[in-house]
């Protein structure tokens, strides 16, 4: 037997008398993960021609290995590469997915769907890994989509149908940060009423979008500063141009120059403030703790599991996959048992058959066995009524010689008479 | 439908499962070293790291086992410059031994550096100390397997708590008796059950009974026993996960363990310091003093330098093996029920 007293739990805590050295456990935590390495997989939903790729480049300061989609896909496709980046002593594994030819087509309406199998394809890999018996999850190469940019078109008017439906279908599934691309091409005030129309539509379709966390005191204030200028207004360039005396990365126009971080020119600089060196390791513990726990409790409701039954025991998740397991192996019983009866049933039948035609050869044979004893029969009386004629005709020969030798005494005299008669 | 029946039935028969068709993902891992095109800012992911781990705070479950009268409870507290042991919680320190093993286990929350730790401490009182003690190990086992089965019981629900809570051991201290000879056969006994499903961390208990060539032999021959009856103690060779771990292990496992420890609460001037030590005629043993035992360090091994990597091990690996074990286990809920909170206030 055993109990557990938890004494100060809560608010009172249990003074210490000295330095014992348990302050150390988040560098112990953390070096851990650093020689473990980071993960981080962006998903970049827009149409083609937004600059999803050139924004890339931008954000992480290099040019990724790719060139430019056309525009006659048959159908909207996902490209994924993996890249290594290191900084200080922080290896990133960072996974860039894009879609292809999403916009482009005559007929939008399962555009949205190759993404969302696509992010779907990644929960359940991880499921998969999550659920085997002989697991490695602390090694597993997590591809989970932790951040979705959502690119819109710098229209200037509003959201497109297609934005707020795909928006909609991944809401549940991933952090959506949607930026408006190329925002050089709208003026600033056109700019502000649209982002002020996008949020509105975004907000009365009931379009979840990733919110910048506001919980923890040492970020809540930029955060939620933050989450007050979204969308994002970015520009992307990897061509650097030299203003003043240094070299930055700009657009050049006839008529001036767009500094892409410039915060008077656009919102590059707060996208990669909060995408990456604020909000990076929130991304991915929304991901897990949210739209993967989502997921997974729908996937698993779906195959037919369910937890607490309130009023007996609890069904866990192995008793469920035994009854599974059992239902299942009853199932094969049956059909075998099915099987062996219908074939039980066919040799039945096929004795029968046989029984028949045994029967039939019997009887046939009983006949001819008849016909021959006939035959036979018939012969014998034949034989008896030859062999009592030869016996007659015996008799009559032996009567009949019994007479001529008879005969022959008495008419040796009566042939001696006869011969004298005939001399005389 | 067609696919998620297959991969249905794939799940249960333990075939290893075909992902969905992913696209085509060309890994190539191109070795970028960004610092040099221009400031990112993705290491910035260690501090939001750390910023998270410190909000949600740390739990450590450490359980000790030996025979009364080892200090155990002294040690313990002495660990963690606290009152967090079971005897110094109000029971009563001329309480009879129990008759059988029993597992008490008593939580605290500490505090340093802004860290927050709950720590709880799990107490074996009548381990070894029966006239007929075989298999005084078993309830140990049983507490173990329990927590490993509480945690896989939250793990598999459908809707499950963001954080689950974890009372796994993460670590066993085991108390080895200073008799300077060799092991007894309980000793090894219990390691060799234990060391499978617990990191068991060996400790020569009440060491200021050996001079320092009595200790420097006897512990020579523990680790020769321990290593014939293939005993594998905390640190395990086969978790060591790369050379440099290897490195600092082994000369941790051949040389410095099983750490020879005093315990000790009280505090005396010595050389104008205060410092935690135990009063005799001959002398103040210094705990603190790495010339006089090496409290010290047990004390950086368990704390400051291994604590995560206890948890880390328990986790990835004993509850691993125990989860896979028991997911194996043809039709399987297992004999034991795990007892909660509500029947534990009733045994008060």
């Amino acid at each position: 037997s055993y109990f557990i007293v938890f004494q100060g739990e809560g608010c009172r805590t249990v003074p210490l008398s000295g330095h014992v050295g348990f302050d150390s456990l988040p560098d112990q935590l953390v070096n851990k993960s650093v020689n473990h390495g980071f993960c981080f997989n962006i998903l970049c939903v827009g149409e083609t021609g937004l600059g999803k790729s050139t924004l890339m480049d931008t954000l992480f300061n290099t040019k990724f290995e790719g060139d430019p989609a056309s525009h006659s896909q048959p159908g909207v496709q996902l490209k994924s590469s993996t890249y290594d980046l290191q900084e200080s002593n922080v290896n990133l594994k960072l996974t860039i997915v894009s879609t292809v030819g999403f916009g482009d087509q005559i007929n939008k309406e399962d555009s949205y769907k190759p993404i969302v199998e696509f992010i779907d394809a990644q929960f359940e890999a991880y499921l998969q890994e999550e659920l085997k018996i002989r697991r490695v999850l602390h090694n597993y190469h997590d591809t989970r989509i932790h951040a979705c940019l959502y690119f819109i078109a710098p229209t200037g008017h509003s959201l497109k149908s297609l934005d707020l439906v795909t928006m909609k279908k991944l809401d549940s599934k991933v952090n959506i940060i949607p930026i408006i691309a190329k925002s050089d091409a709208i003026s600033k005030s056109e700019l502000t009423k649209f982002k002020i129309k996008i949020t509105s539509e975004l907000v009365s379709n009931g379009v979840q979008i990733y919110q910048f966390p506001t919980d923890d005191e040492s970020v809540a204030e930029i955060n939620g500063t933050m989450n007050a200028h979204l969308p994002f207004a970015v520009i992307g360039s990897t061509e650097e141009l030299k203003i003043g005396n240094k070299m930055m990365k700009a657009r050049q126009y006839p008529w001036g120059t767009v500094q892409v971080e410039n915060e008077a020119h656009c919102d590059f600089v707060k996208l990669r403030e909060m995408l990456i060196r604020v909000n990076m390791e929130d991304l991915r513990e929304q991901t897990h703790t949210r739209h993967y726990e989502l997921y997974r409790r729908c996937k698993l409701e779906e195959m037919g599991f369910k937890d607490t039954d309130p009023d007996s025991k609890p069904f866990s998740l192995q008793e469920t996959y035994e009854a599974k397991r059992n239902e299942f192996l009853g199932e094969l019983q049956k059909k075998e048992e099915a099987m062996r009866q219908m074939f039980v049933q066919r040799v039945k039948e096929k004795e029968a058959e046989l029984k028949e035609a045994e029967k039939e050869l019997h009887e046939k044979f009983d006949r001819l066995k008849k016909l021959h004893q006939d035959e036979k029969k018939k012969l014998e009386d034949k034989k008896k009524s030859l062999d009592d004629e030869v016996n007659a005709f015996k008799q009559r020969k032996t009567a009949a010689e019994l007479l001529q030798s008879q005969a022959q005494q008495a008419g040796g005299s009566q042939t001696l008479k006869r011969d004298k008669e005939r001399k005389k | 439908a067609g696919p998620a029946e297959t991969k249905n039935e794939a799940a249960m028969s333990e075939l290893v499962p075909e992902p969905r068709q992913k696209p085509v993902v060309p890994m190539k891992p191109v070795g970028i070293n960004a610092s040099l095109l221009g400031y990112i800012g993705i290491d910035t992911i260690i501090e939001q790291m750390r910023k998270k781990t410190m909000k949600t705070g740390f739990d450590f479950n450490i359980m000790v086992v030996g025979q009364s009268g080892l200090g155990k409870s002294t040690l313990v507290n002495t660990l963690f410059k606290s009152q967090v042991s079971r005897k110094s919680s109000g029971w009563n320190r001329e309480e009879k031994i129990p008759k059988t093993v029993e597992i008490k286990a008593i939580g605290h929350v500490i505090e340093e550096g802004g860290v927050k730790m709950k720590l709880t401490v799990i107490d074996t009182p009548g381990f070894g100390d029966q006239i007929n003690n075989e298999n005084c190990w078993e309830p140990i086992e049983k507490y173990i397997n329990e927590q490993y089965e509480k945690f896989l019981k939250e793990e598999v629900n459908i809707a499950r708590k963001k954080r689950i809570p974890d009372t796994r051991v993460h670590c066993c201290l085991y108390f080895i008796s200073p008799t300077g000879h060799s092991l007894r056969p309980l000793d090894l006994e219990f390691m060799k059950h234990l060391s499978k499903v617990v990191n068991i961390i060996p400790v020569i208990a009440k060491a200021d009974t050996m001079t320092l060539e009595e200790k420097t032999e006897f512990k020579q021959r523990v680790r020769k026993e321990l290593e014939v009856n293939g005993i594998e103690f905390y640190p395990q060779k086969e978790f060591d996960e790369d050379l440099e771990d290897k490195t600092e292990n082994d000369k941790i496992r051949q040389e410095s363990m099983p750490f020879a420890v005093v315990g000790s609460d009280k505090e005396y001037q010595v050389n104008g310091k205060r410092v935690l030590g135990r009063k005799t005629p001959w002398g103040i043993i210094e705990v603190e003093n790495l010339s006089h035992c090496e409290f010290a360090l047990l004390r950086d091994f368990v704390i400051r330098t291994h604590l995560q990597d206890l948890k880390e091990v328990t986790h990835n690996i004993h509850y691993e093996t125990y989860r896979a074990k028991r997911l194996n286990d043809n039709g399987g809920l297992p004999p034991m029920t795990v007892e909660t909170e509500e029947n534990h206030e009733s045994n008060l």
